[in-house]
């Protein structure tokens, strides 16, 4: 079985992100780039499969700028066979939207023709969580999301999904796609001799445009703005103050 | 690409105070991972160990497979040996790294990278190589490079051990003084004068076991307490031929060495001094005096940017030399100049960091003082401040002024 891991380039979790003047989105110029945490929990899940034996050959694949390549090396440095990286922009801040980004993944599914899909649930930069759902309409296959436990059984797979009220497992015919959350596993860093060994790994570079399919935004971003900043409390001597206090601020 | 050019110039863009000359964007995409994966583990492997280390003055020998395990361990050894063939740039960012936690855990690295491995594979023979490189690199073997004496310090010719000539090898006699890792190292590379190469300076490489050979552990040291120094004393110990390192004579054997572990220091003492550069704009931040944050206050902010300024030219300039190094058109000198002004850089700004730090700067648990007394070793090793200037002061007169 082949397994294929869609991997986002995103603005490192460690960054406080800052709003571009114009508000249009987050400034992006000099700042850490990373791989999409939940994508990494997808990459080391695919590559368990592999160590236990379950899958063959794990391909990564990123959608957007030239520079998501780097993305994909993380990717193989932690142990994926190959990668493909599909250009998709030439402007950073041109985001692929999910309905765009799970067309051209239908193309490769096509084309490779994997047993499983395994996705991060959403990317932290737009939080859309969308991608893994739309594919799956798109190619008609079945979908397990918010994955924290996975377990394939020959045609079958077996995924606990977080859900509001707590887990709740399924069953779900293969080939499938499985979005994974954050308690699957915890990814393991890349040791520095597989950083070296990545580079003479395949990455085969397509375009969008060789897919066929059109990228171009369907959402328009109306305006940016960072949360409001909470203000300093207050502390009251007694229940009577409290109370005088919410009265006055007109909750109570 | 700077779009108004025409009229008023080039753009200004924003300024990150975490990386003032923008190092990141100079760095290639390997060198970035690689560095990036060289700080998860100095953070979650060293960091959380370094304290009680320190304070128990320990250092722990299975630190060398989880560092070769890791892949820190002989960073521009070629592929063929198990390293990992990368640049002088990377390893310098690895130094950086390791350093920002302890001098002492860079120290071992350095030691077991460029004092053992590099004259090993640079003067030794295939044999050699194949027998002690891969386990090196694993950090199976641990190894140590004996050159200083205790009368012989910056004058390394005028030392005392001598390597005489026997029917099949050699004896050698001598002890070698404050040698990092020597008290449990496995391979010593040891420089002596040899009778049969008319007392000219030669390597040879020794193993734990030999007879007449020991490695005393040197105790008491109020620097570097998470690395472990030693002497080494050789009575009578006889090698065969296959010992000699046969590729060099002179001091420039053992100097080829120093000039690259030198280099490293000069990145090396960079992470610690950005640790402590680090920890005192936070404290400064955090601490609250006179009702406002020390940070506010200008003597504060006048040190912070002195701080801010050093790093940021001395980061330039290791990187700058790296890349020389990594074209073949490095000089020594220039990794004298490094060593010597980042040194000393580093060090300034870690006692200038202990004293922002107010009483607090005394406690080891803000490490502050740690990196300071480490410091003070890094400054004095592998060439002391003013043996440097001296080099320095040869190059641009013509004339030496070490004797």
């Amino acid at each position: 079985m082949k397994v294929l891991v869609p991997v986002k380039r995103v603005v490192d979790y460690n960054v406080k992100v800052r709003i571009k003047a114009d508000g249009s989105g987050v400034d992006l110029s000099n700042v850490k780039m990373s791989m999409n945490p939940f994508d990494e929990i997808a990459v080391e899940e695919a590559v368990r499969l592999k160590e236990a034996g379950k899958a063959e050959e794990v391909i990564v694949v990123s959608i957007g700028v030239k520079q998501a390549q780097e993305t994909l090396r993380t990717a193989l440095a932690m142990g994926a066979d190959r990668a493909i990286l599909v250009v998709a922009a030439d402007d950073v801040y041109q985001d692929i939207e999910p309905l765009a980004v799970a067309k051209i993944l239908k193309v490769v599914v096509d084309e490779e023709q994997p047993g499983l899909v395994l996705c991060g649930k959403q990317a932290i930069d737009n939080d859309v969580n969308a991608t893994g759902q739309m594919l799956s309409a798109l190619l008609g296959w079945s979908q397990a999301t918010f994955a924290s436990e996975l377990d394939i059984d020959g045609d079958h797979a077996t995924v606990k999904r977080e859900v509001d009220g707590g887990l709740q497992t399924i069953k779900v015919k293969m080939p499938t796609i499985v979005t994974v959350d954050l308690r699957l596993n915890e990814p393991r860093y890349a040791k520095l001799p597989n950083i070296m060994k990545a580079k003479k790994k395949p990455l085969s570079e397509k375009t969008a445009a060789s897919y066929g399919v059109d990228v171009s935004a369907r959402l328009g971003i109306v305006s940016t703005v960072e949360p409001s900043t909470r203000k300093a409390g207050e502390i009251v001597g007694s229940a009577d103050e409290l109370v005088a206090k919410l009265k006055e601020a007109g909750v109570v | 690409m700077a779009k108004d050019m025409i009229g008023n110039g080039p753009d200004l863009n924003s300024f990150d105070w975490a990386d003032a000359f923008r190092l990141d964007r100079q760095l290639s995409e390997d060198e970035r991972m690689l560095r990036d994966a060289a700080q998860v583990f100095a953070q979650d492997q060293l960091q959380p160990r370094v304290l009680q280390a320190y304070r128990d003055e320990r250092a722990d020998p299975d630190l060398f497979r989880e560092m070769g395990d890791a892949g820190l361990l002989g960073v521009t050894i070629p592929e063929e040996y198990g390293g990992l063939g990368a640049s002088y740039v990377t390893y310098g960012l690895i130094a950086r790294e390791v350093e920002r936690v302890d001098s002492g855990y860079r120290s071992m690295m350095s030691v077991q990278s460029s004092l053992v491995m590099y004259p090993i594979h640079a003067y030794g023979s295939e044999e050699q190589r194949q027998k002690y490189l891969p386990k090196l690199v694993s950090g199976e073997l641990i190894g140590c490079f004996g050159l200083t004496e205790p009368d012989a310090g910056s004058d390394p010719a005028g030392m005392k051990t001598n390597a005489k000539k026997t029917a099949n090898g050699y004896v050698l006699n001598g002890t070698k003084m404050w040698i990092s890792n020597a008290p449990f190292a496995d391979v010593f590379v040891i420089w002596a004068k040899s009778e049969a190469h008319d007392g000219k300076i030669r390597g040879f490489v020794l193993e734990k076991g030999m007879e007449g050979l020991s490695a005393p552990k040197i105790s008491g040291k109020l620097s570097l307490r998470a690395s472990t120094t030693g002497e080494i004393v050789m009575k009578d110990v006889a090698v065969g031929e296959k010992a000699l390192l046969p590729n060099i004579e002179g001091l420039k054997g053992p100097f080829g060495c120093l000039n690259r572990a030198r280099y490293g220091i000069a990145w090396g003492v960079l992470g610690a001094a950005e640790f402590c550069f680090h920890a005192a704009r936070q404290y400064g931040l955090d601490r609250k005096q006179f009702d406002r944050p020390i940070a506010q206050t200008q003597l504060y902010q006048k040190k912070l940017a002195d701080m801010e300024t050093e790093i940021s030219i001395g980061l330039q300039a290791a990187l700058r030399v790296g890349q020389l190094l990594d074209e073949g058109q490095a000089a020594p000198e220039m990794i004298s100049l490094i060593k010597r002004n980042n040194c000393g850089k580093a060090l300034d700004i870690a006692r200038h960091a202990r004293d922002m730090h107010g009483g607090n700067g005394i406690s080891d648990e803000f490490h502050v003082m740690r990196h300071m007394v480490n410091l003070e070793t890094v400054n004095t090793y592998e060439g002391t401040h003013d043996v440097h200037a001296l080099i320095l002061g040869r190059a641009i007169t013509g004339l030496q002024a070490f004797f």
